[in-house]
C-alpha cells in the first residue's frame, strides 16, 4: 500500500523567510490569510517570529500605512502580507499613498496560481491571474516568481529597486503551493547578495551651473519638498543654506529644515517666492503650485507669482520615473535648469560647487542678506505667537491652544510628532522647535484619508527601540476609516500619544460643498449635509478603551487640556498608547 | 448701479445690530468653518476679529472676494444679515496679553 507524504519539514514558505530575513525586516505587518498561511506560519516558528515579528492587523490599510509611516521614521521598508486579490484590494489606497509619497513598503501577495491546486470555491475566489495588476499603475516593480530560485531574485531585486530613488512600494507574488509543498530535492537555495544603488547625483556640468545661479542671485529661495531623505539631508540642507544666507521654505513633507532657524522662510513664503531673483527647488512635487496662484472662483484663473525673469531650477529624482496614469505628477513647470537626480546625493557636490564659486564680496553680500532674512523670521516667529492668542479660551479648543499646551509638555522629551500638520492650521511648526530627522515625517502623500491613524503607529513602532515620545494629532475622520488600529497599538504595546483633533466631520469637505452652495447660489447652510460626524457624536476615549487602549475625553475646555495631556504622556512613557479626545476648533 | 449699493448701504445700516443674531449666521452661513468659530482664523481663511474690517469693507468682500473665499449673494446673506454678523464680530474681546505658553 502506498503511504501518503503527509507533513514536511522543509516547506517551499520557509526558504522565502530566509530570503525575506536576508533584506533584515523587523516586522511584517498583516491581516492574516489562507493564500499566505504557510509564509505566516514560517514567520511564527521557522523564523522563531524575530525579524520580521508578525504585526497582528485588522485592515490591509492599515497594514501598509504602518509600513509607510515606519519606513519615513526608519529609512527602510517593511513587510506587508495579504491576499493577492480581497487583501491587496484593501491594501490598494495606502499603498497609492505610499507611492505618492515616494516611500518604500514591500508587499508579498499570496495567491494559487495553478487552477488544478485550488481546494475550495473560496481558493478560487481568492486566486488572480495577475494580482499585482491592479495596483501596478502606482508600484515601482513586481513579480511572481514560479520557483523558489526565482523567488530569492526577484525578492532582492524588489528591496533594491524599491530603495532606489525615487523610492516606492514593490510587489512580490508568492504562490501558496510553491509556499506550501516542501523543497524539491536538488533545488538551488542560493539567496543572491544585496546591493543597494548608490543614488543618481547630479550632473557635474549642470551641478556648476545651478551653484553659478546661486551664488550670482540676490534674493535666492530653495524650496525643500522631499528633500531630507535621511538625517544627513536635513543637515546638508542647513549647510548649503548657510553658505549660502539663502532663503528656504519647507513644504513639510519631510523634515527639512529646522523650524527655528533663523533662514528658516517658511511662514512668509509666498513674500520670499515673489521677491526671489533665483529659486531651486529640492524634490519638489507640486512646483507649479508654488510659484502660481491659482483662482478658487468659478473661472479657472492662474498666473506666476514669481517675478519676471525669475530663474528657476529643480532637483529631483521625479524626474527619472513617472507613470502616466495617475496624474500625481503635477501640472508641467517650466524651468531654466532642470537637474534629473536625488536631491540629497546631490548637496554635497552643489555645497562643494558653491564654495568654489565664493568671494570675499559675495560673502558680505550673503551676510547682509543673513541678517535681514533673519529679522523677517523673527518677525514672522512674533506674528505667529501672537495670532495663536486669539481664541485661547474658546470651547471647542482652538487648534494653537491644543499644540501650544502638547508643546509645553513635550519639548524636554526625545519627541517625534508623525502627523500632518495642515488641519491644524500649522500651528505645530508654527509654534515648536523642529530640528530632528524624526521630528516630523509629513503627510499622506496622495492625500488619501486613512493614512494618519495607522502610519502614526507605524512610525511610533520605529520610535520604540529609539525611546521616543512618539506624538500624533489624529483628524476625526481619519480615524473612522479603520478603528482597529488602535488595538493593533494596544495588542503590540505600541507607546503612543494620540490626541483627536476632533471637529466632529470631514472638515474640508464642509468647506468644499459651503464653496459649491455659494458658487450655485444656494443652500449655504446645508453644507453640514454629508460631512459631519456629529450626529451621535463619537466618543473616541470609549472607542479606544473598547480596545484596551487609556483613553480620556471628550475634552472642550481649554482648562482641562494640560491635565489630561499630563495623563496621557504618562501611560505613553509606561510604554503603551494613549487617546485623548479633544474638541476642537475646525482648523 | 452705485446708486442701488448706496440705498443697499443706507438700508443695511438703519438695521439696528443684533451681536447674537450676528453669532447665530455666523455659524449657520458657514463664515466659521474657514475662519475659526471666534473669528480667529486660521489655515482656511484670515482673522476677522477682534476688531473687525470697517461694515462697509466687509459687506464689499462678502460680494466680491477676490481669492479663495466663495462669494454670498444677498439672496443667502442679506446685508442686515451681515451688519448683525459685523456686530458679533466687533463684539469679540481682544486676547490677553502675555500668555506664557506662548512664550516657550
Ligand atoms: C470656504 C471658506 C470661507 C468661508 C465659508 C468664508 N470665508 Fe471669508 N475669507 C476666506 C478666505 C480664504 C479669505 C482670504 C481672502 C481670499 O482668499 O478670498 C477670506 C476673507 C474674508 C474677509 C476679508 C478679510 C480682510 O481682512 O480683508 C472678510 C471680511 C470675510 N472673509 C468675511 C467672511 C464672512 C462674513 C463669511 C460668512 C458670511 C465668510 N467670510 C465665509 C474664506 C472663507
Amino acid at each position: 500500500m502506498k503511504v501518503e507524504v503527509q507533513t514536511t519539514d522543509r516547506p517551499g514558505s520557509d526558504f522565502m523567510m530566509d530570503v525575506l530575513k536576508s533584506l533584515d525586516f523587523e516586522y511584517v505587518c498583516s491581516n492574516p490569510g489562507s493564500s499566505f498561511r504557510a509564509l505566516h506560519e514560517s514567520v511564527i516558528n521557522y523564523g522563531g517570529n524575530r525579524s520580521p515579528e508578525f504585526i497582528t492587523c485588522c485592515h490591509e490599510e492599515s497594514a501598509t500605512a504602518m509600513a509607510h509611516g515606519y519606513a519615513k521614521i526608519e529609512g527602510k521598508p517593511l513587510l506587508v502580507f495579504a491576499h493577492g486579490t480581497v487583501g491587496l484590494q484593501h491594501a490598494s489606497m495606502a499603498i497609492y499613498n505610499a507611492y505618492c509619497d515616494r516611500v518604500p513598503v514591500y508587499v508579498v501577495l499570496g495567491n494559487i496560481m495553478d487552477a488544478t491546486r485550488r481546494r475550495s470555491f473560496v481558493d478560487w475566489a481568492h486566486s488572480v491571474q495577475d494580482a499585482a495588476a491592479m495596483v501596478r499603475e502606482y508600484i515601482k516593480w513586481d513579480d511572481a516568481p514560479l520557483s523558489l530560485p526565482h523567488f530569492a531574485e526577484s525578492a532582492v531585486r524588489a528591496y533594491k529597486i524599491a530603495m532606489t530613488p525615487p523610492f516606492m512600494p514593490v510587489v512580490i507574488v508568492a504562490d501558496a503551493d510553491t509556499q506550501e509543498s516542501p523543497i524539491p530535492d536538488g533545488t538551488d537555495l542560493r539567496i543572491p547578495k544585496l546591493t543597494l544603488t548608490a543614488p543618481p547625483q547630479g550632473d557635474s556640468g549642470a551641478v556648476a551651473e545651478a551653484a553659478r545661479l546661486l551664488v550670482a542671485a540676490e534674493s535666492p529661495v530653495i524650496l525643500a519638498g522631499r528633500a531630507a531623505r535621511t538625517p544627513a539631508g536635513l543637515k546638508l540642507l542647513v549647510e548649503l543654506a548657510e553658505t549660502l544666507q539663502t532663503a528656504v521654505i519647507d513644504l513639510r513633507q519631510r523634515m527639512n529644515f529646522p523650524s527655528r532657524h533663523p533662514l528658516n522662510q517658511t511662514m512668509r513664503g509666498r513674500a520670499a517666492i515673489t521677491n526671489a531673483d533665483v529659486i531651486l527647488g529640492l524634490e519638489v512635487e507640486d512646483f507649479y503650485g508654488a510659484v502660481h496662484s491659482i483662482g478658487q472662483q468659478i473661472e479657472y484663473r492662474t498666473r506666476p507669482i514669481t517675478r519676471p525673469g525669475a530663474k528657476l531650477m529643480s532637483i529631483t529624482a521625479g524626474d527619472l520615473f513617472l507613470r502616466s496614469n495617475y496624474q500625481d505628477f503635477q501640472r508641467f513647470q517650466e524651468v531654466d535648469l532642470a537637474i534629473a537626480a536625488d536631491a540629497e546625493a546631490t548637496l554635497p557636490v552643489l555645497i562643494e560647487a558653491v564654495k568654489r564659486q565664493l568671494t570675499d564680496d559675495r560673502k558680505r553680500a550673503f551676510q547682509d542678506r543673513g541678517a535681514k532674512l533673519a529679522a523677517s523670521h523673527q518677525e514672522a516667529q512674533e506674528k505667529a505667537r501672537a495670532d495663536a492668542a486669539y481664541a485661547w479660551d474658546a470651547s471647542p479648543i482652538s487648534t494653537a491652544r491644543l499644540c501650544a499646551e502638547l508643546w509645553a509638555q513635550i519639548k524636554n522629551e526625545d519627541w517625534s510628532f508623525v502627523s500632518e500638520s495642515a488641519f491644524v492650521s500649522g500651528w505645530p511648526q508654527r509654534l515648536w522647535d523642529f530640528s530632528k530627522h524624526y521630528h516630523h515625517i509629513g503627510g499622506q502623500g496622495g492625500y488619501g484619508i486613512g493614512y494618519g491613524a495607522p502610519a502614526a503607529v507605524g512610525a511610533a513602532l520605529a520610535n520604540r527601540k529609539h525611546g521616543r515620545l512618539t506624538v500624533n494629532i489624529q483628524c476625526d475622520g481619519d480615524m473612522m476609516y479603520a478603528p482597529g488600529i488602535l488595538w493593533t497599538a494596544a495588542h503590540h504595546r505600541i507607546p503612543l500619544l494620540n490626541i483627536m483633533h476632533n471637529n466632529r466631520g470631514y472638515h474640508q469637505e464642509v468647506m468644499q460643498v459651503q464653496i459649491m452652495a455659494n458658487q450655485h447660489n444656494r443652500g449655504v447652510d446645508r453644507a453640514r449635509i454629508g460631512t459631519t460626524i456629529d450626529d451621535p457624536p463619537v466618543d473616541y476615549a470609549k472607542l479606544a478603551q473598547s480596545m484596551g487602549m487609556y483613553g480620556e475625553g471628550p475634552v472642550s475646555d481649554p482648562k482641562d487640556l494640560a491635565a489630561a495631556l499630563r495623563r496621557g504622556i504618562e501611560v505613553v512613557k509606561r510604554g503603551e498608547p494613549a487617546m485623548i479626545d479633544v474638541v476642537t476648533q475646525p482648523r | 448701479m452705485h446708486k442701488l449699493i448706496l440705498i443697499l448701504f443706507v438700508g443695511a445700516l438703519l438695521h439696528a445690530e443684533d451681536a447674537d443674531n450676528g453669532k447665530k449666521l455666523y455659524t449657520t452661513v458657514g463664515c466659521y468653518e474657514c475662519h475659526g468659530r471666534v473669528g480667529q482664523g486660521g489655515s482656511a481663511g484670515p482673522r476677522l476679529a477682534p476688531r473687525p474690517v470697517p461694515l462697509q469693507a466687509l459687506v464689499a468682500y462678502v460680494r466680491h472676494p477676490s481669492g479663495a473665499m466663495p462669494p454670498y449673494t444677498s439672496k443667502l446673506v442679506t446685508d442686515a444679515q451681515l451688519v448683525d454678523i459685523h456686530a458679533f464680530l466687533a463684539s469679540i474681546p481682544p486676547p490677553a496679553k502675555d500668555i506664557p505658553l506662548l512664550n516657550q
